[in-house]
């Protein structure tokens, strides 16, 4: 771990001004991925600026929605109670996710900018694009199991790992920033995440200073709702694939997919097949996947996921 | 004290303590924190210095250049030990790669410096500085590459093992399996990573670590710095889990002594994480053949199984052969054992090394081999299961072996006749269910093992030995021997453990430790028992020493009469145990259910049956079995040090990728020991259990998945992209 300054914003605009104001600084609230990459020097900020006292903790009624401040943790998210009753599938999906510890220490907007869990990029001895850009990748070609199969690219094949980003996905979260100019904006969360492309350092569309300060979730779209987490052991894993699924009485609905991606995989055309069932939708959503020969279970996988949520939809 | 003759009726048949469960005595300080790991023992040593381990980036080749200039300026750094400035280091009998061998690279993260600071935090950012430049070499990393061309292990039993005439006999035989299986390369991946508090004074060196084998270490360390073994103190008192990974001398202990000499201060050091898993051992890979043929009463006939696996040296591969000729008693037998050379990290001990991936197959292949027969895999258990003698060359008798009865009490305590011998017929809504079941043999050796026991002036007992307690509760049976042969309540008894000023033990390794280490302490306590007799005029030998008195005939005395006496004892293990296959066995089974849709396999409860002779604290080897059993499931479900062949590195490196077990993956585990006494293997009639419970419940998984799906998989882990395509078509 490098050496680094550290500061305690007043404000979001304060937090906003001081990290475009610095050349290598970075917010910090809960700490739980950054603080790790820190140590294995995957991030080297030179200055911290902790936004976690900005009261920004605080679930409101907005609207026909849902605003969620953006320090508000995994653990009080998931449990809250509008959230298990209007949102179930974004109370499953962060359930799904890491462990009690970490929940209550992970907060929604760093949720959202959690770094891939690729093994080489975790490995500073090791090429890695993200990482190190310019440097090749060591997953194309190398253990690449649990990667990405679709929206990758010759330069990245990491994915996004996250499970809560997975279920605000199928609700059409926005997010919304400040920037450090002062003026605000709501980015929907499908154009949130970045694909790879040349650049899979940057990952999301915040410019330099931006700071989320709030998610947004939309009317409640009601149904029955769903997270499939699959993966090798029964908790405390990345998903090989995940399944966020609003299933209505009537067979149609909205579906994202995890651990595919640079980003929760959603596909509106996709979603149309519904009600054609999980093979027609999953071959829509992933008419474009580039798996590798480790990774491409992932598809089929998708596809038996899609068809037990179906199945269960149906019971 | 030699034991010389099978164990007649001692003291040990009435015990009242020995044989009881019992709570560890070291669990409220373990629970309170004040039992002090290797790492936290500050006041050891005063003005301990940290200390950070630098890996090598690549697999095989050399170091051309290293800059320290950088990390040397950092703040707070008090020294640098590199690779580039000093000599390597020497070896031991026990190591098979380099712990710190100069510029020349023979595995990924071999030691290649270690940095020395004021701080820990201080110690880890300098190391960030150091650039270091290699040239690459060749490396051989793939096992199924070479394995074809490897030779022999050796031309000696066990590697190379021939009865009979298999070839013909498998050629006539009506029933027939002939599959391969494969295992791959697991982690020790224990709780506590390697740790070492290092203290030079004068030419003498101390140092607090994680061991299993003081004695050993001792003399390991001592070749390896190429000093006397009698300046050397090792203390290991409390181990946070070594499964093998602890047995020898590591890394940690080389370079916290270099360093600590470096800066002329103690220093202390954790591996990191990251490092552990291509730093240190692991279990190598195996490929492995079974054949088996079998008459229609399915009486085996002909029995081969064969094994690949690889090291460093090109030696000690992993035997997976081992448990065949034992459980099983083929007239015509063929084993044969080949090791290739690989670059990859050393392989090495990990608990029943051989054992436990030689089950993975074996047992497979017997339920195959049931399967193919129409018989019930339980039945054709019982109908191989070795009786008498054991066949081969020599001839070995066997000590005491109730296999059979713990397939007979496992099936009925697991309800196996609900199981439906056609395989994926169990359905509960989406889920698959299944049942398997594997035997299970694991030898149970001995070492010779010393301590030394004390009476004081208050009449307590303190035993002190090398032994160590790696989890697995050895301060707990040590102190029940003692308190049974002093006729002393257990709360009457000090333990010390771990270090090498006390009398040599067995330690803690090849489930060798529980049996071999009370029988020292039982020695010890004769000796004791003679010398209070002499003190205060009776024949110690013919005295009772309960309730704190000793007494004969008409006399009796409080043991604190004598006044504070000490005495040594060692057990020696005498040669008749060499004609007799003194083994451990078990029955194992397994529910799991598939998720029809996914593939993913849940287990929903084990049941492990066990013959280990007394039990010497059921609590606590239970404990030990239940643990394994989780090993086990790891294994067979999600462990797998993936290799990245083109760098020559296990790649998934840490505790996120290298997925052991959570508690959501082990519902439910009971375990039944029988109860038993082999009066071959020591006084106490006690033998060890923590290897055996590794030692085929994969394979019952395993059998239990088939069972569920009709899906038979022969390449551990059993993940789920090896099956989806052929679990139940899907609308």
């Amino acid at each position: 771990m490098r050496s680094f300054t550290y500061e305690r914003a007043a404000t979001p605009a304060d937090a906003a001004r001081a990290v475009a104001s610095h050349p290598n600084a970075k917010f910090i609230a809960g700490g739980t991925n950054l603080l790790d990459l820190m140590k294995l020097e995957i991030e080297t900020p030179a200055h911290l600026i902790d936004v976690g006292q900005l009261g920004l903790d605080r679930i409101e009624k907005a609207g026909d929605g849902i605003r969620i401040g953006t320090l508000v943790s995994n653990t009080a998210l998931s449990a809250h109670e509008r959230v298990r009753e209007d949102y179930p599938v974004l109370t499953r999906a962060i359930q799904a996710g890491a462990s009690g510890q970490l929940r209550n220490k992970a907060t929604t907007g760093g949720n959202l900018l959690q770094r891939t869990r690729c093994i080489y990029f975790y490995d500073t001895n090791m090429p890695c694009n993200k990482r190190a850009p310019g440097s090749g990748c060591a997953a194309i070609g190398g253990i690449s199991r649990q990667l990405g199969v679709i929206g990758t690219s010759d330069a990245c094949i990491a994915t996004y790992p996250g499970d809560m980003a997975v279920a605000m996905r199928v609700l059409d979260a926005a997010v919304e920033t400040i920037r450090p100019d002062g003026t605000m904006r709501s980015i929907p969360i499908a154009d949130f995440h970045r694909l790879w492309g040349d650049t899979p350092h940057i990952e999301t569309v915040l410019e330099p200073g931006e700071l989320i300060t709030h998610v947004y979730l939309p009317k409640p779209l009601g149904g029955k709702q769903f997270y499939a987490k699959v993966r090798d052991r029964r908790s405390y894993a990345f998903a090989l694939v995940s399944v966020a699924a609003v299933i209505q009485p009537d067979g149609t609905g909205w579906v994202a997919f995890g651990g595919v991606a640079p980003k929760p995989w959603r596909v509106p055309e996709a979603d149309a097949m519904l009600p054609h069932g999980a093979k027609a939708v999953v071959d829509r959503a992933f008419a474009d996947a580039r798996p590798t020969e480790d990774n491409a279970f992932k598809i089929p996988l998708a596809r038996r996921t899609l068809a037990g949520v179906l199945a269960d939809a149906k019971a | 004290m030699k034991f010389e003759e099978p164990a007649g009726q001692n003291l040990f048949d009435r015990a009242k303590i020995v044989g009881k469960s019992t709570p560890r005595i070291d669990g409220p300080l373990k629970v309170s924190g004040r039992a002090p790991y290797a790492y936290e023992r500050h006041d050891v040593a005063p003005n301990q210095a940290y200390g950070w381990i630098v890996g090598s980036a690549i697999a095989k080749g050399r170091i051309t250049a290293m800059n320290l200039a950088d990390a040397r300026r950092a703040p707070g750094v008090l020294g640098i030990v590199a690779a580039t400035e000093h000599k390597p280091v020497g070896t031991s009998r026990f190591n098979h790669a380099p712990l710190f061998g100069g510029t020349e690279i023979a595995h990924y993260h071999q030691a290649i410096a270690v940095v020395v600071a004021e701080t820990f935090e201080q110690a880890r950012a300098a190391a960030g500085l150091i650039r270091t430049e290699y040239a690459d070499g060749e490396g051989s990393f793939d096992l199924a590459k070479v394995a074809p061309g490897a030779p022999l292990a050796s031309e000696k039993l066990p590697d190379y093992n021939r009865l009979g005439d298999f070839q013909a006999a498998f050629a006539s035989a009506p029933v027939t399996v002939d599959q391969r299986y494969t295992t791959p390369d697991e982690a020790h991946a224990m709780m506590e990573p390697f740790a070492t508090i290092a203290a030079w004074e004068g030419d003498a060196l101390t140092i607090w670590t994680s061991n299993q084998m003081v004695a050993w270490s001792k003399r390991a360390l001592a070749s390896i710095l190429g000093m006397p073994a009698d300046k050397i103190r090792v203390d290991s008192p409390y181990v946070g889990g070594g499964f093998g990974g602890k047995l020898f001398i590591r890394a940690d202990a080389v370079m916290a002594a270099l360093a600590a000499k470096a800066v002329n201060r103690p220093v202390k050091l954790a591996m990191q994480r990251p490092l552990m898993f291509n730093n240190s051992t692991h279990r190598p890979a195996t490929i492995q053949r079974v054949r088996l043929g079998a008459g229609r009463d399915g009486r085996i006939t002909a029995i081969a199984h064969e094994n690949w696996s690889g090291n460093i040296t090109g030696e000690d591969g992993e035997n997976a052969t081992l448990q065949t000729p034992k459980l099983y008693t083929g007239a015509n037998r063929l084993l044969e054992n080949r090791t290739a050379q690989l670059d990859l990290p050393e392989g090495n001990a990990m608990r029943a090394p051989g054992e436990a991936p030689g089950h993975m197959a074996l047992e497979v292949a017997m339920d195959e081999l049931a399967e193919a027969l129409g018989m019930d895999p339980v039945e054709l258990r019982i109908v191989n299961d070795a009786k008498g003698n054991l066949p081969g060359e020599p001839e070995m008798k066997i000590s005491d072996r109730n296999l059979e009865r713990c397939l007979r009490t496992g099936a009925e305590r697991f309800g196996w006749s609900a199981r439906k011998a056609a395989p994926a017929q169990m359905r509960e809504g989406r889920k698959l269910v299944g049942l398997g079941v594997a035997a299970g043999y694991r030898a149970a050796p001995t070492q010779k093992s010393a301590a030394r026991v004390s009476l004081g002036a208050d009449g307590t007992i303190a035993v002190e030995t090398d032994m160590t307690d790696i989890g697995t509760g050895s301060y707990t049976i040590i102190a029940q021997t003692a308190a049974e042969a002093m006729g002393v309540p257990l709360n009457r008894v000090r333990v010390d453990l771990g270090d090498s000023l006390s009398p040599v033990s067995a330690g803690s390794g090849g489930q060798w430790g529980a049996a071999s280490s009370t029988a020292g302490v039982y020695a010890a306590c004769v000796n004791l028992r003679r010398m209070i007799g002499e003190k205060l005029g009776f024949d110690g030998d013919a005295a009772t020493f309960a309730n704190g008195h000793a007494t004969l005939g008409e006399q009796s005395h409080a043991l604190s009469d004598a006044g504070a006496l000490s005495a040594t004892g060692e057990m020696e293990f005498g040669a008749f145990q060499k004609e007799y296959d003194i083994g451990t066995y078990a029955a194992h089974f397994a529910e799991v259910a598939v998720d029809a849709y996914t593939g993913e396999t849940s287990i929903r409860r084990m049941l492990s049956v066990c013959d280990a002779g007394r039990i010497i604290n059921p609590l606590s080897a239970r404990s030990q079995v239940i643990g394994a059993m989780v090993m086990a499931a790891g294994a067979t479900l999600t462990e797998d040090l993936h290799v990245d062949k083109r760098f020559g590195y296990f790649a998934n490196h840490d505790l996120a990728s290298y997925e052991v077990p959570v508690h959501a993956d082990i519902p439910s585990q009971e375990c039944i020991f029988l109860d038993t006494l082999d009066p071959m293997i020591s006084p106490l009639k006690a033998k060890g259990v923590g290897e055996l419970g590794i030692c085929g419940p994969g394979a019952a998984i395993a059998n239990a998945v088939y069972n569920a799906t009709g899906i038979r998989m022969r390449d551990y882990p059993l993940t789920l992209d090896k099956y989806l395509d052929r679990l139940p078509a899907i609308a």
